[in-house]
């Protein structure tokens, strides 16, 4: 069974997204080619953008269930009205007429259930695409990449999450920002959450908030300051008081920031910058599950 | 013909509710002899889909002309399937009773 690591935030801009390249970057090349990243946030994914040299490999249609009424079987009972939770069941007696709101449906098939006419059958819609790529013989980001105008993220998280290869050694699940469903289907099966926020009252505002998300989901977590050395220290005071790991401080780097901007990240990783990343790899080897004592990927 | 303006409340005192889906009540006017009665939008507060249920509700009473702030994507598609006329006027501190006027004369 692979490690599975998820990175997550409450605040966007973080740096989600720089943590889990660069976690799956140095891991790959130090410690274990069998590396998946899975990039969860399907409303804008952009991981791949940080390795040109990735192969595409595979694609599929992701699909949700839309119910469908038949207007020659229906009695206009509106059970099914009844049953949906999500107001997607529109049907008015007077005028006949029957239909489900696509938009709408969360394709729970509640409808389905509750129809005793066998007038509602389901049938797929696209809600997104699931694409895997290639780094190299072991290394593979698989993304999902949700149809403009869908609202079903989580839907299609779950289904990208099932992409994940269990002979990976590791598995980096990059969570989309939040703390709403999305992010709780995120890191729901993960091992251990890494979250990612900023010395600045919006981070720690938003920290707070996916730390109790956490304590509720009981999964276990440590915090990743970035852009160290901006801000204010609250963020420090806040991970003293409640007894949280600081797993590392990546500090803030002009440059740095300029080189993730061109998408030309691994090229000249600052040293400060590395060692931070080394020393969390370390610190994240130890929570390994399959780890007793021994790193459990040696090569 | 029936007519129906989103109102906050139950009475001709009642200020307009410009929103159509999440609107506190449907006031629906005979247009003939401009008597007015209240009907409370039980979906108000949905979590989704108050638009929709809002239009199906309009259809199912026969109304031919809806009164309101707006309209979203959602509960227009479904007025329009049924030909009823959309009015957007911007009203917030009009009353129902001076809105029933302007419609009747």
């Amino acid at each position: 069974m692979p490690f599975k690591i998820a990175v997550a935030s409450g605040k966007g801009g973080t740096g989600k997204t720089t943590v889990a390249v660069n976690l799956f970057h140095l891991f790959s090349k130090e410690h274990t080619p069998k590396i998946q990243i899975i990039d969860c946030d399907v409303e804008e994914p952009n991981d791949v953008l940080f390795f040109p040299n990735a192969k595409f490999s595979s694609e599929q249609t992701a699909t949700q269930l839309i119910p469908e009424i038949d207007n020659g079987e229906c009695t206009f009972c509106r059970k099914c009205v009844e049953y949906c939770e999500f107001n997607a069941v529109v049907v008015i007696p007077p005028v006949k007429f029957a239909e489900v709101n696509a938009s709408l449906c969360h394709s729970c098939g509640a409808c389905v259930v509750a129809c005793e006419y066998g007038a509602i059958s389901e049938k797929p819609e696209k809600i997104g695409t699931i694409k895997h790529y290639r780094i190299g013989p072991h290394s593979i980001i698989s993304e999902g990449r949700l149809k403009i105008g869908s609202a079903m993220q989580t839907l299609l998280i779950k289904q990208v999450k099932q992409e994940a290869l269990m002979d990976m050694d590791v598995i980096i699940y990059d969570a989309p920002p939040g703390t709403s469903c999305p992010v709780v289907e995120t890191v729901a099966d993960s091992d251990y959450v890494i979250l990612v926020t900023e010395p600045t009252p919006f981070g720690l505002y938003d920290l707070k908030l996916t730390v109790e998300l956490l304590k509720d989901l009981r999964i276990p977590f440590g915090v990743i300051i970035n852009k160290a050395g901006l801000g204010d220290y609250k963020v420090h005071e806040f991970l003293l008081h409640e007894h949280i790991e600081l797993l590392g401080e990546i500090p803030f780097h002009r440059n740095y920031a300029s080189q993730y901007a061109k998408g030309d990240i691994f090229a000249n990783i600052p040293g400060e910058i590395e060692t931070q990343y080394k020393s969390i790899i370390q610190k994240l080897m130890a929570r390994s599950p399959q780890n007793e004592g021994d790193y459990h990927f040696k090569r | 013909m029936k007519t129906v303006i989103t109102s906050k409340g139950n009475n001709q005192n009642a200020s307009f509710d410009l929103r159509f889906g999440r609107a506190g009540w449907f006031c629906v006017v005979d247009d003939a002899s401009g008597k007015p009665s209240f009907i409370e939008n039980e979906q108000a507060d949905a979590t989704g889909g108050a638009g929709v249920k809002a239009a199906e509700k309009m259809v199912e009473l026969g109304v031919q002309k809806v009164i309101s702030g707006d309209f979203g994507p959602k509960a227009k598609e479904l007025l329009e399937k049924f030909n009823i006329q959309m009015v957007i006027i911007q009203g917030e501190n009009q009353s129902i009773k001076e809105i029933i006027s302007q419609l009747i004369n």
